[in-house]
């Protein structure tokens, strides 16, 4: 559905190169490496808010880049790793922005568009938040917020940027049963670049893995979550075994690698 | 003329509350009881000043206008500063909440950018070495004030923005600042030049100045304001993501840049408007915008059009405090402002801290 075909970006001392990968449709797809391996500035090609220095982002086939902001977003949704309004925004007002792209540019949001809102709040259970102000909430409830903002716009894909980062690990399960929900029962694709190996091991169904800005493996999660592999990608000597309990891959890390592969 | 602005208060306080109406509802509310404010404020302030009018006198038909002095009060020499003090009240509001939500800051103002030094510098020039230029019908004054804007914005704009990346906040904001102190000294500059009477009559100008006592200068402003009134119309939703964050928007399909730019040129020709009609008054750009959000909550599609109302209701009770309380003195209407609005800023200031 959405591919990068050898894209490259240079962003000051740092590139990305030659980073081929296929997003197909219903996926779910981790995007995992270590701290400025690139995840951000692909997520950011991918969804058209950078433009690559080499290669194509394509939609179906098409260039994002030929595509306009107001289409794309229709059917690319976006959730940061944080967000700050610079004003006191309502939890409401913040997820009725998600149907923007769907709004002419002179048309104000009716029942219809409402409707969508309240139905994305109540998917993120957080419909009794409506009337609290965005800033107010805590970080699991903005997330939580973000995520409804970006279902609003009816998107087809859905790219995520670290949600989970600065949440404690109750947030972080909602959130992560929240996307599972999402991927299965309503069919949105999802792209989840993420530090979390177990959170990538119990949602994702396939992996891509960074290094330096070039792709260091890419495949089925099973096969591309190994002992070998997270040494390569992180220097780390790692345990990688099925947990029966939580019904998927588990990574326990144990020690720095011998002679620092990194 | 308390009785009619209650009236209209009251129902600016009604459309308050983001509240669970519908933006449609809460949109239509907000426009007409501001509304309702600004012609009320606009019909009973020239009845105030030195020579008390009676509203029923003025609009008396039977007596001839030659012979209605009351009439003649109200319509030449008050209403035009009326009118003055509206244009320039909504214009500096409307620019204040659009430079808000573009430099993502509630304390952005008109000022910061320095455009309207920009704008002083020129009037200023023309003011003191102007008077040999003649133009035509067109004084030079407020040619000059827009030329001195636009090359402002200009400078900032061009200090701001790098090839195809998003203008960066912290750079314009400086751009702003430094702008600012190199057309305040430039104009200290031709001040010290100046001979003791250019002098005055420019440190007077650039206290704000309502007192422009004819049609004339507003007419020539108005293409001016309604050209940035329509830029403005076309950019609410947009500064609502706008102020989310400038990647945000892009997500949600908005085309930053070309929102960008469209903010800034609309803010910068509003604020160029109101200097070159009555000099650079200040912080109405801060005070409406956030008595306003205060009064209506904080989107952009009502925010905009309600302070632009409500910015021209305020300068015109401004203007009315200004030239009432030292009676028979007018005191310059930017001295009325500044005395409000920084008090106000330090406030928000220490209330954010």
């Amino acid at each position: 559905m959405l591919s990068a075909d050898r894209v490259s970006f240079g962003y000051a001392d740092f590139e990305l190169q030659d980073v081929s990968i296929d997003i197909p449709r219903g996926s779910f797809t981790g995007v995992l490496g270590p701290n400025g391996c690139g995840k951000t500035t692909l997520l950011k090609l991918m969804s058209g808010v950078l433009k690559p220095r080499a290669g194509d982002v394509l939609l179906e086939g098409e260039p994002i880049g030929h595509i306009t902001r107001r289409r794309l977003a229709r059917r690319i949704a976006v959730v940061p790793q944080e967000t700050h309004p610079a004003f006191d925004y309502t939890v409401m007002e913040m997820v009725l922005m998600g149907r923007h792209p769907h709004l002419g540019p002179f048309a104000l949001e009716g029942p219809a568009d409402l409707a969508i809102a309240r139905e994305a709040l109540a998917a993120t259970g957080t419909a009794h938040l409506a009337d609290r102000v965005y800033m107010t909430l805590s970080g699991g409830e903005k997330q939580r917020v973000i995520i409804a903002s970006a279902l609003t716009q009816s998107p087809e894909l859905l790219l995520l940027d670290e949600p989970t980062a600065s949440l404690d690990l109750g947030y972080q399960l909602e959130i992560a049963t929240l996307l599972g929900n999402l991927n299965r029962e309503r069919g949105v694709t999802l792209v989840l670049a993420t530090h979390d190996l177990n959170l990538a091991a119990s949602l994702c169904s396939d992996l891509v893995l960074l290094r330096e800005g070039r792709i260091l493996a890419r495949g089925r999660t099973g096969d591309v979550l190994t002992t070998t592999m997270v040494r390569r990608l992180y220097g780390v000597e790692a345990d990688v075994a099925f947990h029966p309990g939580a019904g998927h891959l588990t990574v326990i890390p144990v020690r720095r690698a011998e002679g620092g592969v990194r | 003329m308390n009785a009619g602005t209650t009236a209209a208060q009251n129902a600016a306080v009604a459309a308050a509350r983001p509240a669970r109406q519908s933006i449609r509802a809460r949109l239509a509310l907000t426009v007409t009881g501001f509304g309702a404010l600004l012609v009320a404020t606009c019909v009973l302030a020239p009845l105030v000043g030195s020579t008390p009018l009676s509203l029923v006198r003025v609009f008396d038909r039977t007596v001839p206008f030659a012979d209605n002095v009351d009439a003649q009060i109200f319509f030449i020499a008050r209403l035009p500063r009326v009118f003055a003090a509206a244009l320039v009240g909504a214009t500096l509001a409307s620019a204040g909440v659009v430079l808000q939500a573009l430099l993502r800051n509630p304390l952005a103002t008109p000022f910061t950018l320095g455009v309207s030094a920009g704008a002083a510098l020129g009037a200023i020039l023309a003011i003191t070495f102007g008077s040999a230029v003649t133009l035509g019908p067109f004084s030079p004054v407020p040619l000059a004030s827009f030329a001195g804007a636009l090359i402002a914005v200009a400078i900032v704009y061009t200090l701001a923005s790098a090839p195809g990346r998003a203008l960066s906040t912290s750079v314009l904001l400086l751009a702003g600042v430094t702008l600012n102190s190199f057309f305040s000294a430039l104009i200290l500059f031709v001040q010290y030049m100046a001979d003791f009477t250019e002098a005055y009559r420019a440190v007077r100008w650039l206290m704000g100045d309502l007192d422009i006592g004819a049609f004339g200068p507003i007419v020539a402003t108005l293409p001016l304001a309604i050209v940035s009134f329509g830029m403005f119309a076309l950019l609410p939703s947009s500064l609502n993501l706008l102020s989310v964050g400038g990647d945000v928007a892009a997500t949600r399909g908005v085309d930053v840049l070309r929102a960008q730019r469209l903010a800034f040129l609309s803010a910068s020709l509003a604020t160029s408007a109101a200097v070159s009609l009555a000099g650079p008054i200040g912080f109405i750009g801060i005070v409406v915008p956030h008595l306003v959000r205060l009064l209506v909550g904080v989107d952009h599609r009502v925010v905009l059009p309600a302070s632009a109302l409500f910015g021209a209701s305020f300068l015109v009770v401004c203007d009315v405090v200004a030239r009432t309380v030292m009676a028979p003195l007018e005191v310059p209407v930017g001295i009325v402002t500044a005395l409000i609005g920084g008090p106000f800023f330090l406030w928000l200031l220490v209330r954010r801290g």
